[in-house]
């Protein structure tokens, strides 16, 4: 399924890398004390070091390293046991200190992998290049006054990882997957809560094409701060089209940074960024290098919990899923524990099928999340139990699921209460069959005379007069008895 | 290495520092006696050699993860040439 783009001139591939800044879980900044809590009062969450008051130093948190390392592992990267802080010069009005503590030449990890769960089942792997720790920025409001920005800080200095990509992404879709995967995997690690909305996960995408068959690298431009996974489809989309219209014009690329707008569907160019790419980084002379333990890596190491791809694996083998299920239940840790806990002692098909169809639905519809979920893992195994011991039928479980939802009841007590349990008796059904044969001889001579189809509206018919509560297969095989002879 | 003018004037305007056309002459001329002079360095053979980051053999001391700083908007914004609401107020920074 490889993405191709077609041009006046031939065929095109785009090529993506993807950077995306991860606000890591801590309860203060990377270097100060000040809180991270999202939606304060404004700059009040900034000490004299986020707010680049003189003489103030930085001091290293000792969790934000040790979240970086634990995502590093969670990538399968390789740990520098000793990394660098640069400064990365620039100006701007939500940046107090004229420079951001980053990371430049040593990052504190390095190359790694992560594997993109392709709608197929197969899968492909995409190379990490780096993560390195920095600081975040104030936030600047441009809608509260007609001449002025407002700055707040309270983000200053809380601490980022960049994550890099190799440019091995090759379509839309698969920058997508990346996302989608890299969030589940930070999600699962506890090391960023990956909310795009609240812009705890932001994403850059480095941008350029070729033309099908060849290697070059050529030209990219890098499209900034795009803040949810179907804008990051859709400007890569844009973007890579206008490369190739400018190529095909006989024109050529410039390397500039551009902002996506999703109102119109377009990016455009960041004048203001234009003279930007100098950052001048050099060591910051108030950090020494940070030196970390092996031991340090490996008691994360052995703390790590199941990742999304472990699981997955486990899930097809212990539960003979297939890989799309797999896939879909352990992306939130949430819906692959609740899958467990309904899976748990029962039919593991049973339980995929009933959490994957009507569960979800009823989740979708009710606007709730899977931690708060419209029926409990251990009602809707409750069911499943209903269904195999023979009190429901297939038809009538879903009727009781309804009610679950509605009613937030278990669904031994529906059953009692609206009298829904399966009716197996062979007496009550027959008498059903018999007299619905007995008020339609015209169809059942139809039946007879080889319209067999109709068998299934007589099947309706005695379901009908049963509330719907009859055996199924029971009703079935009495029918093509009777009616057939 | 030397500086041209044309350097000077790109690294004034990253610096955000005013400088006159008349003042680059002489400017670039300082600026290159320093590099110069930092480049006397470069004579000694580094090969093999890590860079040194720190005089004392000691490593970054780290902070726990504890919330003890922050909480006084007031004296952030007790220098602030303009605030309001507060916030930091600055001329529109447009996009």
């Amino acid at each position: 399924m490889a993405y191709i783009i077609q041009g006046d001139t031939g065929d095109w591939e785009v090529v993506i890398g993807l950077e995306v800044h991860a606000q890591v879980i801590s309860k203060a900044k990377l270097f100060s004390g000040a809180a991270t809590d999202f939606g304060a009062e404004p700059n009040s969450q900034v000490s004299f070091v986020d707010a680049g008051f003189p003489g103030m130093l930085p001091v290293i948190n000792e969790v934000c390293v040790a979240q970086a390392v634990k995502t590093g592992l969670g990538l399968k990267a390789k740990i520098n046991l000793t990394s660098v802080f640069a400064r990365k010069n620039y100006f701007y009005a939500d940046l107090p200190q004229g420079y951001q503590i980053s990371q430049y030449d040593l990052p504190i990890v390095g190359e790694g992998e992560l594997i993109l769960d392709l709608p197929d089942g197969s899968t492909r792997t995409v190379g990490i290049e780096r993560l390195h720790l920095e600081q975040d920025a104030g936030k600047s409001i441009h809608d509260m006054h007609p001449s002025k920005s407002f700055i707040d800080l309270n983000r200053s200095g809380v601490a980022l990882m960049e994550i890099v990509s190799k440019p091995d992404l090759r379509s839309p879709e698969e920058a997508g997957l990346y996302l989608a995967k890299l969030r589940s995997i930070l999600r699962y690690l506890g090391t960023c809560d990956g909310n795009m909305q609240e812009g705890s996960m932001r994403c850059d995408a480095n941008v350029s094409v070729r033309p099908v068959g060849s290697t070059e690298l050529r030209t990219r431009c890098e499209i900034k701060n795009v803040n949810s996974i179907r804008f990051v489809q859709q400007a890569i989309e844009y973007e890579a089209r206008r490369h190739i219209d400018v190529y095909e014009g006989g024109g050529t690329i410039d390397q500039e940074t551009r902002l996506f707008d999703s109102a119109k569907g377009e990016t455009r160019s960041m004048r203001s960024k234009e003279h930007a790419h100098d950052y001048r980084y050099f060591p910051d002379p108030d950090l020494l290098p940070l030196v970390i333990d092996r031991a340090m890596v490996e008691a994360i190491k052995a703390q790590l919990p199941e990742l999304p791809d472990e699981k997955k694996a486990r899930f097809m083998a212990d539960y003979g899923l297939n890989a799309y299920d797999a896939g879909v239940l352990v992306a939130e840790k949430a819906s692959a524990e609740f899958f467990e806990t309904v899976a748990r002692g029962r039919d593991a098909k049973a339980a995929c099928n009933w959490v994957m169809g009507d569960f979800f639905a009823a989740l979708n519809a009710s606007g709730r999340t899977i931690e708060d979920p419209p029926v409990s893992a251990a009602d809707l195994g409750a069911l499943i139990d209903l269904i195999k011991d023979g009190t429901l039928s297939g038809r009538l479980a879903k009727d009781v699921f309804a009610l679950m939802v509605e009613t937030g009841k278990a669904p031994a007590v529906l059953v009692e209460e609206k009298g829904l349990r399966q009716v197996t008796d062979t007496g009550a059904i027959e008498a059903a069959v018999d007299a619905v044969i007995k008020a339609n001889p015209d169809k059942v001579q139809q039946v007879r005379d080889g319209k067999t189809t109709l068998l299934g509206w007589f099947v309706g018919q005695v379901m009908k007069a049963t509330q719907g509560k009859a055996n199924p297969a029971m009703v079935n095989e009495m029918l093509s008895r009777k009616v057939l002879g | 290495m030397s500086l041209d003018k044309s350097t000077v004037r790109a690294i004034a305007d990253l610096a955000r520092i005013e400088v006159q056309d008349e003042e680059l002459d002489h400017l670039a001329g300082e600026l290159s006696n320093i590099l110069h002079f930092v480049e006397q360095l470069s004579e000694v053979n580094t090969d093999g050699v890590l860079p040194m980051s720190s005089v004392a053999d000691i490593t970054l001391p780290m902070r726990a993860d504890v919330i003890n700083d922050g909480g006084y908007p007031d004296k952030v914004l007790a220098n602030a040439p303009e605030a309001a609401e507060g916030f930091f107020t600055v001329p529109k920074v447009v996009e």
